[in-house]
């Protein structure tokens, strides 16, 4: 319990408790889980949801005039729905069920980006991207002649809106941006990036895979043109995410693939495409994705979202306090807006070491470029560890991890 | 699992004060090694004298296995043939890899890297230098990989 109003009564003990798999040992010990933001865990209610979709709903939908698939149609429509009002997207036009962010991404890189894009045009991305939004970037740019930049960071790991200002030109056409560094944890400024991206006729893309998790995200109130986020990082399953996007550039938009659901008629002389969204949800979807992913949004509503950002906060400026006092550590990302998450180096133990000896602990951290090796680069280092919270995350944790760090120095003398 | 099987006292020794650490200028050959899911650089040069490797050099950086076990390997090839080399290539490999296979006795130290096996994600560690002394060996302008 915390006695800070934003989160009175947030017992993460409780919280920890909706989670099966946390009760789990790993090698011989309790697992204390601080890999969330490569993949969260999820509660019972998730696991419920998914369950009992497949045992007494699953047919295909949109298809049948049969029981089941009116009901699997009506769960799906309605995950959509929830979804939509989790983001306040402006109507369910414009919520695309994907595969995933990095799904999300591609399907605007190629079905947005591709066919507008001439030759010297600029795409411009920021320095601590993840690859997902780098590289469906690069491979349009080679289709079409465009150019990728990259806004610079500064040595805290900020991105600052004057800068982006600076690097856009009048070819600028995109920008695409995280919202929450799944690397260094930084909070982007996005709204006014969209605002600086629209007043020079760009739109503007949101990788916001970190941060709907972990703070309120209005998409309407951000104003950008796109937002990607997946399902896995916010308590729900794997395989399903969600573009939200505009929906007058939608409209405009070819469908990226093509099949069943995306279709009003076909002939071999012509085919009518499907309105939106399903214009862009070609085959069957992963529905019982989308039933766990609005279950997990049900469950994030249930906590409520701004006391799952304070608790985490609390546990940031907790675990940020207590890493910074052990010996030889260093934090890597160090912005004034961070969500919890915590990139550290320790003197003379490599991050890869490092893991190994906390994983013996039951501590899972994740090691490595997370997926951003230009942020590694900039930073000279070859990898980190990397610690992140959860709504499930507890000061207990924060304690075990800081124990197996003073035990990786024993081990490594 | 022990993580002093993994973090043998031979290992730490060798992580902290690396043997034959460098760069022979001029060499007769040289190659990287690159293992991209955790970012470990080698890089290796050698000198040949026929059939034998007379000397060898690696410098990079990476996680104490790697570095230990590169280390390791340049004290354990250093004036051997490359036939020999490529049968201490597959005794290495081996133990490893086979988590019921036995330690030969003419590994030497290179056996303090049999704990490795007891955790499959840092086998590439352990064999990324070998790999990179392959490619020196064959020449190879390409950069290894433990993929």
């Amino acid at each position: 319990m915390n006695a800070n109003p934003a989160y009175a009564g947030y017992d993460a003990q409780r919280v920890w408790r909706d989670f099966p798999i946390l009760a789990r040992q790993v090698h011989g010990r309790p697992l204390v889980f601080l890999d969330s933001a490569a993949s969260s865990q999820r509660p019972a209610k998730v696991i419920a949801a998914v369950d009992n979709y497949e045992r007494l709903h699953h047919a295909n939908v949109h298809r049948g005039v049969h029981q089941l698939s009116q009901e699997a149609t009506q769960m799906f429509e309605h995950a959509r729905e929830r979804v939509r009002a989790f983001v306040n997207a402006a109507s369910t036009r414009e919520v695309i069920f994907t595969r995933g962010t990095t799904e999300s991404i591609n399907l605007v890189a190629q079905s947005y980006a591709r066919p507008r894009l001439q030759r010297g045009d600029e795409i411009l991305l920021t320095a601590l991207e993840h690859h997902a939004n780098i590289v469906p970037w690069q491979i349009v740019a080679e289709q079409t002649g465009a150019i990728v930049k990259a806004v610079p960071m500064d040595r805290r790991g900020v991105i600052d809106a004057a800068n982006v200002a600076a690097h856009m030109t009048e070819r600028t056409r995109i920008v695409a941006c995280a919202h929450v560094s799944n690397a260094l944890g930084t909070v982007l400024p996005v709204r006014e990036i969209a605002r600086l991206a629209h007043a020079r006729g760009a739109v503007v893309l949101v990788d916001g895979a970190q941060a709907v998790p972990h703070q309120r995200v209005d998409c309407q109130a951000l104003e950008c043109d796109f937002y990607a986020f997946s399902a896995h990082k916010m308590y729900g399953p794997t395989g399903i995410g969600v573009l939200i996007g505009r929906e007058s550039l939608l409209e405009a938009m070819p469908p990226w693939q093509g099949g069943g659901d995306m279709i009003l008629t076909v002939s071999f002389a012509k085919t009518t495409y499907n309105v939106l969204p399903f214009k862009f949800e070609a085959g069957t979807p992963n529905i019982s994705g989308a039933v766990g992913m609005a279950a997990a949004v049900d469950y994030i509503d249930s906590l409520g979202i701004d006391r799952i950002h304070a608790h985490e906060q609390s546990l940031l400026e907790l675990a940020t306090r207590k890493l910074e006092a052990v010996p030889g550590l260093t934090i890597i990302g160090t912005a004034p807006d961070k969500a919890a998450v915590i990139s550290f180096t320790i003197d003379g133990i490599h991050p890869h070491d490092l893991g190994t000896i906390l994983d013996a602990e039951g501590v899972a951290v994740r090691t490595g470029h997370h997926c951003a090796m230009p942020v590694m680069e900039f930073f000279n280092v070859p990898a980190t560890a990397r610690a992140s919270f959860a709504c499930y995350s507890r000061e207990s944790d924060i304690d075990a991890l800081v124990a197996a760090l003073a035990r990786a120095r024993e081990v490594f003398g | 699992m022990d993580l002093k099987d993994l973090y043998r006292d031979v290992i730490l020794d060798h992580n902290k004060t690396p043997r034959l650490f460098g760069r022979l200028e001029p060499a007769d050959s040289a190659a990287d090694g690159h293992n991209p899911l955790c970012g470990d650089r080698l890089h290796v040069t050698l000198k040949l004298d026929g059939d034998r490797v007379s000397d060898l050099r690696f410098d990079g950086k990476g996680c104490a296995i790697s570095v230990a076990s590169a280390s390791l390997m340049c004290e354990a090839v250093k004036g051997k043939r490359r036939s020999e080399i490529a049968h201490l290539f597959n005794e290495v490999h081996e133990v490893l890899t086979r988590h019921d296979a036995p330690v030969p006795e003419d590994l030497g130290k290179l056996a303090a890297l049999s704990g490795v096996r007891e955790f499959p994600v840092r086998v590439k560690c352990a064999s990324l230098c070998w790999h990179t002394l392959n490619a020196a060996l064959e020449r190879s302008a390409e950069p290894a990989k433990t993929e």
